[in-house]
């Protein structure tokens, strides 16, 4: 409260505060307020009746085990990624950094219809992987490479400027002392980045918990096997079971805040470390 | 100087991977959706774009985008102004809940402004008596874009004007300048290139709008089909030129997005040095 009685030098602050106040309120907080609303219609055992139901527990299985394998598979593409981008010069190389943004900036129904064509059966990759007994289409294979596809950028953007900022002489300490290359990085250049691995998996794991048009049309949406939980939202809303609906969608809601929750204060603890305490 | 993984063999297999990779996972995808929209030929092409549901469907996406991206730019420049000029309690709630529309899946969002303004939830069955609905028509998918964007120009604003510090804009205060005078003469100039970024990410992001407004809009063909849903239907239906002739207009756009983006970065780059 020393803060609030302190005479404010710039302008603005009762305009700024009231207008985001009344916005967070109207956009934010009264829609969540309404899922509480049809939530306080069900009883408990309905409530965990819906949310234990044998098909919502096995879309959570795959939405889990999916989004877990992409953005492990982003951690290593990404780090890759980023190191290239920022150790070497190449010819294409403002090219290849542009194109990280790409998943960003395509939309995610666009990048499903496409990626499901691609690796159908009939496709111009599925075709190839047919022969071989792959099947990536309307497996859950599919759906690791949509998420995969869609969050690529969160571990790229996160780890590059971290690598950026990465002085050069302690490379040169460290190999000058006789480490080995792989152990230079190991031991010198990972305990710098990790922290920002972390986070950027983390966002990564975050939004592909979440994606829906990238993975629905290459899913194949078959329940108990490759339904994801944000489609069983839209099932029960088909179904106008409101009720339902909102059940699945706290749950997804809580796991995304504490999510949320768990990467920011990661964050906020390494910013402090990095900088001495000061943050 | 020596550096880390500097030998040539290393570096060139990694930068083939790292190149081989980008082309199959990204590049693959994103011509494929030209070659699907190209392959009958341009007269095919022409009679889908020329179709009257495209043409609707781009007019309520471009309807949608341009009410979305100045209310959330708007938004945006005051909630960092705030949480970059001043301290106060609940500073750090604020800013976290503001990140619940990108960590939250769309279809949540969706369905959040589906039991508000429905005709089930209080809001929705107030407006009724008005005979205003907003769900499964325009204005829901408004709503729900608005929402699911609204963090992008203030993500982009935060850590920049927090390194900025407020140090010109109290001597700007100090030589008399107020209100509009001080945003536009001191603030502007210093943030103007994130702000253009941020825009540029809520419009790309409001224009594919895919989860959220798929809850809300009911779908009914010419009246409340974007872009994106517009090409799932023609997905759905097997009219696969028809759908990737659509999709290749948003493939078009996301380009664009990016290389203003690299541009952007470039020209902020030449700045700094």
């Amino acid at each position: 409260m020393i803060a609030l009685s302190r005479k404010r030098v710039l302008p603005g602050f009762s305009l700024s505060l009231g207008i985001t106040l009344l916005y967070v309120s109207l956009i934010l907080l009264l829609p969540m307020s309404s899922l509480v609303g049809q939530l306080s219609t069900l009883s408990w055992e309905q409530y965990w009746n819906i949310i234990t139901d044998p098909r919502h527990i096995a879309s959570y299985k795959v939405t889990v085990g999916t989004a877990l394998a992409a953005s492990l598979a982003n951690a290593v593409f990404g780090l890759l990624l980023a190191w290239v981008l920022v150790r070497y010069e190449f010819p294409g190389k403002r090219i290849l950094d542009a194109l990280m943004d790409l998943p960003f900036a395509l939309p995610t129904a666009v990048a499903g219809i496409t990626l499901a064509t691609l690796y159908s059966q009939n496709g111009a990759i599925g075709e190839l992987l047919a022969p071989y007994g792959i099947e990536v289409a309307y497996t859950w294979v599919g759906i690791v490479l949509a998420m995969a596809f869609t969050s690529i950028p969160f571990v790229v953007r996160t780890v590059q400027p971290v690598l950026e900022d990465l002085p050069g002489q302690i490379d040169e300490a460290a190999l000058t002392l006789g480490a080995s290359n792989g152990y230079a990085f190991r031991r010198v250049i990972m305990p710098h980045i990790w922290p920002a691995l972390v986070t950027g998996t983390g966002l990564a794991f975050a939004r592909s918990l979440g994606e829906y048009g990238a993975v629905i049309f290459i899913a194949g949406n078959m329940p108990y096997k490759t339904e994801i939980t944000s489609l069983m939202i839209a099932v029960r809303l088909e179904e106008y079971d409101y009720a339902g609906a909102a059940a699945i969608a706290s749950v997804v809601l809580a796991v995304s805040l504490f999510l949320l929750l768990a990467i920011n204060i990661w964050q906020a603890r390494f910013y402090k470390r990095l900088h001495g305490g000061r943050g | 100087m020596r550096r880390i993984g500097d030998s040539p063999p290393v570096r060139a297999l990694l930068i083939a991977l790292a190149l081989v990779l980008t082309a199959l996972f990204l590049v693959v995808p994103l011509v494929s959706i030209f070659y699907q929209a190209f392959a009958s030929g341009l007269g095919e092409i022409w009679v889908n774009l020329s179709d009257e549901y495209t043409w609707s469907a781009i007019t309520l996406t471009l309807l949608v985008t341009v009410i979305t991206v100045p209310v959330n730019l708007a938004f945006g420049v005051f909630l960092a102004w705030l949480v970059t000029r001043f301290s106060f309690p609940g500073r750090r709630i604020l800013q976290t809940l503001i990140d619940i529309p990108f960590a939250v899946s769309p279809v949540v969002a969706g369905l959040l402004y589906l039991l508000l303004y429905g005709r089930g939830g209080w809001l929705g069955s107030w407006l009724a008596n008005y005979d205003l609905q907003l769900m499964f028509a325009w204005p829901g998918m408004v709503l729900v874009t608005v929402f699911v964007t609204c963090p992008f120009v203030a993500r982009e604003l935060i850590p920049l004007m927090q390194a900025q510090g407020s140090a010109e804009e109290e001597a700007a205060v100090t030589l008399g300048a107020r209100g509009w005078t001080l945003f536009r003469r001191v603030t502007l100039p210093n943030i103007r290139w994130a702000l253009l970024y941020g825009v540029i990410l809520t419009n790309a992001r409001a224009v594919g709008e895919f989860g959220g407004v798929s809850v809300v809009s009911g779908s009914i063909r010419g009246e409340t089909n974007t872009l994106p849903l517009h090409v799932e239907q023609l997905y759905q239906d097997y009219n696969t030129v028809g759908a990737f002739t659509s999709a290749s207009l948003l493939a078009g756009l996301a380009i664009v997005t990016l290389v203003i983006k690299a541009w952007l970065e470039w020209h902020t780059a030449r700045r700094s040095h």
